[in-house]
């Protein structure tokens, strides 16, 4: 068997993630209209500003296009042909896992997830969003005692109106773009985060999306809030169940960090791709960004995308305290028919502040996997300095890798330097890390986690180590 | 330990390897020579298992079994080493990562334990004094930004740890300074007692001043024209290869 066929069948592992929960949905009507909003509204019993809210941005929404600069081709979606909330049936107040449902916990307990905190991974609290709605959040009093509050969004708006006031959409408008605007309206859960001034998180906090109603969406919105000398690690993954028909995934994260605070926001994306012939898989279009709003603040994005059939993404940080740090590390996997376009935004607004963007790419199959990456450097942001590498490795010659740097700097004290790389997965590598032993799987994960050192080395341990994993089962068989 | 029988190899359709017969014995060191494009990495790729040759006719035994059969991760693990003229880079990974979990699979053939990376890194030091090597090679990534002679050092360096039962090598001593020549040969001689063979690949009597052959071969053409013991490498030095074509192509014509 030749190396190239070798890969293709590594790489065509099932996907372990595909089945359904079946549980029983409250009933909500398909389409996305006003009365849609307002039903969205009803059920989560919100103040009236955030019904405003959502108003505004369903009005705003409802006279924008789909986006189609992306290098991604996809059917025209149906929005009327999609539900825009789903939750299952439950309890109107959850008070303790005992009142979860038990095929629900079970679920996550497949997913290797357990959410009954003594079996948890020590250290790591999780908020589970089922569907629309989160569904249990761990270590609550934990994270309490050191002040930090990490609940759902749902709760915030109750509990924290003041804090949803004054930042939600401060970060990104729902005017920003097209599923920002769709989010806007209809977001139904998410995370929330908070750390007050001077605090450690004590433990890493965790959000793991799931999405289990073939008919539906997820629109989940995650706040994080750090302020002055804090500093918080987040996790985020994401799976799916394998359904013929395509579903929608449309998320805004916002970021604040103030001064010398640090977030560290990590991600790994495995929703259902679609099968080898393209057929069914996740459309995730997610609007993520950071504002380093006061000085000697940082905020880092560390991404490993390797699910969905389209994926269109670009985690963005926006300096505008002096002397702040933006930073973004990206794997990005693509397989099959998959389409991924997914980079960063660097907007340097404030003096002396810093970037860098590692990113790579890696396509398989007959996929395309695009970087797009734009660097700005205000008239403001006197010695300001950007450092970006985007490197792609191609698998079997059916593939695509682009790259789309865009880079302005509006001042001379600045620097933007950008380097990129494309490289095909030899057979020369394969046959050498063969001829000392070792099969061919674990020669081609060995070059592959070589490719990705870099971006691996800042995700969180137990993280680091599923990633590997996953790229494992990937691109399995696909490399010769 | 190793015995070729009309083997015929081509690359893309084209026969390169044309009828080679060799049989190599434990301890003995086989130098093979001849002109450029001879088929002489090729002979040791093919022995290795590169995916890119296709074995068209003859026969390979290894110690009893038929080594065609085995994929090539296999055949190293069972002692099959080859020092490539051309080594790869690997970004990402390191020297120490990649020689640990090769050691670690031979190991296992043998029904040992791996080694942790603190045991390794004991194991490792006598090797890398022998080819008096600075420890700082195992940090870095594979053959990344290596010189020339560096990379060779490295190949040597991994047979030094591997032990392989039979290494081939091929020219290793090409872009090695004069003390590395001679450091790299007294490793190889090492290695070449008792129980292992060595086929070395070479355009130079020069390392065979260090490294006694038991025999010396001559491919041109992709056939075996001349095989002798190593005074037919100084003859070589002396009348070069149209020597040997030209009182073969006599004999080898009129033979077949
Ligand atoms: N992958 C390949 N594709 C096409 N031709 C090849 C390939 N590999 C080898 N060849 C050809 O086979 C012939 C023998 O090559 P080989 O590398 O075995 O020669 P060599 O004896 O090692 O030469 P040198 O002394 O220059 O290293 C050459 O003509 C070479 O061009
Ligand atoms: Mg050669």
């Amino acid at each position: 068997m030749s190396d190239t066929q070798t890969i293709e069948k590594l790489v065509k592992q099932p996907y372990k993630y595909g089945f359904k929960t079946n549980i029983e949905y409250e009933h909500f009507p398909k389409g996305l209209n006003e009365d849609i909003v307002n039903l969205i509204s009803d059920i989560k019993e919100e103040p009236a500003f955030v019904r405003e809210f959502r108003l505004k941005a369903y009005r705003h929404w409802a006279k924008m296009k789909d986006p189609l600069w992306a290098n991604i081709r996809y059917p025209r979606i149906n929005y009327d042909d999609i539900q825009f909330y789903s939750a299952p049936r439950l309890k109107p107040q959850l008070n303790s896992l005992d009142e979860v449902d038990p095929e629900i916990l079970d679920t996550y307990e497949k997913l290797g997830i357990p959410l009954s905190e003594q079996k948890m991974l020590a250290g790591v609290a999780v908020d589970a969003v089922f569907d629309s709605v989160s569904v249990a959040t761990t270590f609550k009093e934990k994270l309490a005692d050191a002040g930090v509050v990490f609940c759902s969004i749902s709760e915030a708006i109750k509990k924290y109106p003041d804090l949803i006031k004054e930042y939600m959409g401060s970060v990104v408008p729902y005017t920003d773009n097209f599923y920002a605007a769709m989010n806007s309206a209809v977001f139904s859960d998410g995370s929330f985060c908070y750390v007050p001034k001077g605090v450690v998180s004590p433990m890493e906090l965790s959000t793991y999306f799931r999405i289990n109603n073939e008919e539906s969406g997820q629109f989940e919105r995650t706040l994080i809030i750090a302020e002055e000398d804090s500093y918080v690690s987040y996790l985020e993954g994401c799976t799916a169940p394998m359904f013929s028909r395509n579903q929608l995934h449309a998320a805004v994260v916002e970021l604040v960090a103030l001064d010398r605070a640090q977030i560290k926001y990590s991600t790994v994306q495995n929703w259902y791709s679609g099968d080898e012939k393209g057929v069914g898989g996740i459309f995730n279009f997610v609007t993520k960004r950071g504002l380093c709003k006061g000085h000697h603040s940082k905020i880092s994005w560390t991404q490993v995308e390797t699910g969905s059939a389209i994926t269109w993404k670009y985690p963005s940080v926006i300096m505008k305290g002096d002397h702040s740090t933006g930073e973004f590390y990206s794997v990005a996997v693509t397989n099959d028919l998959m389409e991924a376009d997914t980079g960063t935004k660097m907007i340097h607004l404030g003096k002396n502040t810093n970037s860098t963007i590692i990113s790579k790419g890696i396509a398989a199959g007959k996929s395309q996997n695009s970087y797009r990456g734009l660097v700005r450097i205000g008239p403001k942001a006197e010695y300001s300095r950007n450092y970006s590498v985007c490197d792609s490795m191609l698998i079997g010659d059916r593939c695509g890798a682009h790259t789309f740097p865009y880079l302005e700097a509006k001042n001379n004290t600045s620097s933007v330097e950008h380097e990129a790389t494309t490289s095909k997965i030899g057979e020369d590598q394969i046959f050498y890390l063969q001829q000392r032993g070792l099969d061919e799987e674990n020669a081609v994960s060995l070059i592959i986690n070589g490719f990705c050192k870099e971006v691996f080395k800042e995700l969180p341990m137990e993280f680091a180590v599923e990633a590997v994993k996953l790229l494992g089962i990937k691109l399995e068989g696909s490399v010769g | 330990m190793l015995s070729i029988r009309n083997l015929h190899a081509e690359v893309e359709g084209v026969e390169i390897l044309k009828g080679i017969d060799l049989e190599i014995k434990a301890g003995e060191v086989h130098a093979i020579m001849g002109p450029n494009g001879s088929g002489k990495s090729t002979l040791a790729k093919v022995l290795a298992g590169h995916p890119s040759y296709e074995v068209t006719e003859g026969e390979i035994i290894y110690n009893g079994e038929d080594l065609l059969e085995m994929e090539p991760d296999e055949r190293a693990r069972r002692g099959v080493f080859m020092a490539f003229q051309y080594p790869v880079e690997i970004p990402g990974v390191s020297n120490s990562m990649l020689m640990r979990e090769a050691y670690n699979e031979v190991r296992k053939e043998h029904g040992l334990d791996p080694l942790d990376p603190l045991e390794f890194e004991d194991y490792v030091a006598d090797k890398l004094k022998l080819l008096d090597m600075d420890v700082r090679f195992m940090d870095r990534n594979v053959n990344a930004g290596f010189s020339g002679g560096e990379k060779k050092r490295n190949e040597i360096l991994q047979m030094a740890v591997l032990n392989p039962r039979l290494a081939l090598l091929d020219e290793t001593d090409s872009g090695l300074d004069i003390d590395a020549l001679r450091i790299v040969s007294e490793g190889i001689n090492k290695l070449a007692s008792g129980e292992n063979a060595v086929m070395l690949v070479t355009h130079y009597q020069r390392i065979l001043n260090y490294i006694t052959p038991d025999f010396v071969h001559v491919l041109v053409r992709g056939r075996i024209h001349r095989s002798g013991g190593k005074e037919l490498a100084l003859e070589l030095e002396e009348h070069g290869y149209d020597w040997i074509t030209a009182d073969t192509e006599v004999n080898g014509e009129a033979g077949s």
